[in-house]
């Protein structure tokens, strides 16, 4: 099977600070790979690269989509979304907070639709197939409202609904874009165990109906251990563990960075 | 003085500290007064000497004791008191012979807000608790949904039957196109400043661009007004897309210091530029807009004919200003109509999410560069417009007119209204630039008068006139509403 993205050798530093070091790891089409470690091992900043927040200092970031080939590294932020078809949610969810919840779901198909209005020009005149697409676009995203639950609530302002509904708004949005690889930084905080087996089915649903690779950062080792097909470790920065749950589970050096060595306990952090 | 508000705050009210409170402010209120009214130095031929008014003192004690005690009264659930005073001052303030249109203005004002406060205390004691907020917000979403449309109806009726009444005369057309052309600015910012959220500063120096393209096309190259008006949006617009440039990197203060500088050079460019722009002498003898060729004047020049001539009625130099009337209410309704076409169109959906969250739009693949630009571009396309109008109207510019206090004016009111909302603008252009215009009797106190108003909206209101976002979508409609 052909990898949808690989991660070569890639570093990144902020001044002295190395906050990724190295780090190597590939992701297939259809496959939830999760990317765990204690705090501060640089999995928001592997993301961050990835979804072109920062430019990467050494690396190479390769992504597969269709039949053509993205250098991530080279590519502007939002291109990467729009072209590489990279999409990502956020640690502290960052909704449209004044907007409702369907327009949360058109801004995310933004492209497709200004192509559709003529890049506004034929829009404004109301000529060309601008309705339409809108129609459309609108079916889009009432298909992802039911499966998030949400379809209630779909012209409510997006900044009233309660956290756990905000999070699963904020993975239908990222998936309104049409996604080749989905990016979740932490879907799972702040959940409560219920809504936290809802959203195990819901990233399933999409790896397996969508056949949409997932890359999840997770601390919830409940949401990890039961969904992902594989897991990557990181710790200070490096990569320590490779491997399926079963495999990562039972490898000393991430009990070790987890659980902190018995002979060096000031090496013990979390 | 919070004795009796403080008191009576559980819902009796008590009667002898109410008193004693009005009291002791109208004697505060009097010790403050005494030398600012009180007295007054008058050149009596020989020297300067003292005037006395404390007649007026007294009567302005007397508004506040009143006042004060109504106000405990609303606090204390005694709304009938309330509405008796406030009824009682604006009785004295239209009918009772007060030595100065000061205290008429000053009394009136309060018996209004008397009036307004004694309403507000009896309809919200009428449900209790829990019931009463449920009604509250079920009454404002009944005013959103049902009233607002016919709301902006209305006032865009009014405005189309304006010059046809017995009273519009030369003075209240001059107001009107004045306080159309703020609400066109207005409606042009609120795209930059309440769409996409990007404070600008400078705004004016769009609508000078497009004054001085209008004034320099029409005196030295003979355009008319019709064939400037698309080139001057043209022209404005590109000096957006050169401004916004440089900017898009900054964000809040940092852009409005630099859309602060850019309004400033524009000016001090036409100031100093003699040669091209006739520096502050400014550019005269701009020609008026025509109507179909046929200009507005007694006597038509060579080769031409006059719009009465056209018409077969007699002269009137009204129909100039009727005929500007109903061209700036055109353009400003072409703004309105634009902006409420582009907030549902993408980029219009785009700018707004821009504002709310600039990563965020990042991440879905929405480029920033060319959706600020276009804001810009388009904000910029407006004032141009304007300012075209604007020449046409004064057939005069010279760069006093685009100081920064009028893109100062024009941001207040696009921040009065209500960011983003279009009747807000309407509303806070009639407040700020029609209400100073008729208080012109007030004198000095005039700019006391705007101040104090544009306190109270941001105590009352401080999301502005009018808050209510209205979604460009819903989703039981399929579309927009």
């Amino acid at each position: 099977m052909t990898p949808l993205i690989e991660v070569e050798h890639l570093t990144m530093r902020f001044g002295g600070l190395t906050a990724v070091d190295d780090v190597s790891f590939t992701a297939f089409p259809g496959q939830i790979t999760a990317i765990i470690g204690p705090n501060g091992a640089g999995k928001t900043t592997v993301f961050n690269c990835i979804t072109g927040f920062y430019r990467p200092t050494e690396g190479r970031l390769t992504l597969r989509g269709g039949d053509r080939e993205y250098l991530l590294e080279r590519m502007v932020g939002f291109r990467i979304a729009a072209r590489a078809r990279v999409a990502r949610t956020f640690q502290n969810i960052r909704l449209f907070a004044g907007m409702t919840v369907l327009e949360n779901l058109l801004v995310a198909q933004h492209n497709a639709l200004m192509r559709a209005s003529g890049y506004t020009l034929l829009g404004v005149l109301g000529i060309g197939a601008y309705g339409r697409a809108e129609r459309g676009a609108v079916e889009r995203a009432r298909a992802w409202l039911e499966r998030v639950k949400l379809i209630g609530q779909a012209d409510r302002p997006a900044g009233e609904l309660p956290y756990g509904s905000q999070r699963r708004l904020e993975i239908a949005r990222a998936m309104c874009t049409g996604p080749a690889l989905l990016c979740l930084d932490e879907p799972a905080a702040g959940l409560n165990p219920p809504e936290s087996a809802e959203l195990n089915e819901l990233l399933i649903s999409i790896r397996d109906q969508d056949r949409v690779g997932i890359l999840l950062i997770e601390h919830d080792m409940s949401v990890v251990m039961s969904i992902s097909d594989r897991v990557v470790v990181l710790d200070y920065g490096r990569k320590i563990a490779d491997g399926t749950p079963a495999e990562v589970r039972a490898n000393p050096a991430v009990i070790r960075a987890y659980l902190g060595d018995e002979e060096a306990p000031e090496a013990a952090h979390g | 003085m919070s004795l009796a508000i403080s008191g009576s705050s559980t819902g009796v009210l008590d009667w002898p500290a109410a008193f004693k409170d009005a009291l002791v402010t109208a004697l505060v209120a009097g010790a403050l007064g005494l030398f600012i009214v009180g007295f007054r130095t008058a050149d009596f031929g020989k020297g300067l000497g003292f005037e006395y008014q404390f007649v007026d003192l007294a009567i302005a004690c007397g508004v506040i004791f009143a006042g004060r005690f109504a106000l405990s009264c609303a606090r204390g659930g005694t709304s009938v008191v309330t509405l008796l005073l406030g009824a009682g001052l604006l009785a004295i303030a239209l009918l009772a012979p007060l030595p100065s249109a000061f205290l008429r203005t000053v009394s009136g004002l309060a018996g209004v807000a008397l009036l307004v406060a004694g309403t507000w205390t009896s309809v919200r004691g009428t449900s209790a608790g829990g019931g009463r907020i449920a009604a509250l917000s079920a009454a404002s979403d009944v005013l959103g949904t049902r009233v607002f449309p016919w709301f902006g109806a209305a006032l865009l009726g009014v405005a189309v039957v304006l010059p046809f009444m017995p009273f519009a005369d030369q003075k209240v057309m001059d107001l009107g196109i004045l306080i159309l052309t703020y609400v066109m600015l207005g409606w042009g910012l609120n795209i930059v400043v309440g769409l996409a959220g990007l404070l600008d500063l400078g705004y004016v120096a769009f609508y000078a661009v497009g004054a001085y393209a209008y004034a320099m096309l029409s005196t030295q190259h003979g355009w008319s007004f019709w064939m400037c008006l698309p080139v001057a949006g043209m022209l404005a617009a590109t000096f957006g897309v050169v401004l916004g440039f440089p900017v898009l990197r900054l964000r809040g203060d940092y852009l409005a210091i630099v859309t602060l500088g850019f309004g400033e050079i524009i000016r001090i460019v036409l100031l100093n530029w003699t040669d091209f722009t006739q520096g502050p002498a400014g550019i005269g003898g701009i020609p008026s807009a025509t109507l179909f060729g046929r200009v507005f004047a007694e006597n038509a020049p060579a080769g031409g004919q006059t719009f009465h001539e056209w018409m077969e009625i007699p002269f009137s130099a009204n129909h100039r200003l009727i005929f500007l009337y109903f061209v700036v209410l055109a353009l400003a309704l072409l703004t309105n109509f634009v902006t409420h076409r582009l907030r549902r169109l993408p980029v219009g959906r785009a700018w707004e999410a821009l504002r709310e969250d600039e990563v965020a739009c990042q991440a879905l693949g929405i480029n920033p560069t060319n959706t600020k630009l276009t804001a810009f571009a388009i904000g910029a396309m407006f004032a141009g417009f304007a300012g075209t109008f604007f020449a046409a109207k004064q057939r005069f510019v010279s760069p006093e007119s685009f100081v920064f206090i009028e893109s100062a004016i024009i941001l207040a009111i696009v921040v009065l209204g209500g960011m983003g909302s279009q009747v807000g603008v309407v509303l806070a252009s009639i407040i700020l630039i029609g209400l100073p215009e008729w208080f012109r009797d007030l004198g000095l106190y005039r700019m006391l008068v705007f101040g104090v108003a544009m306190v109270l909206i941001m105590v009352f209101k401080p999301r502005g006139l009018i808050s209510r976002r209205e979604p460009t979508i819903r989703l039981e409609t399929g579309g927009g509403p």
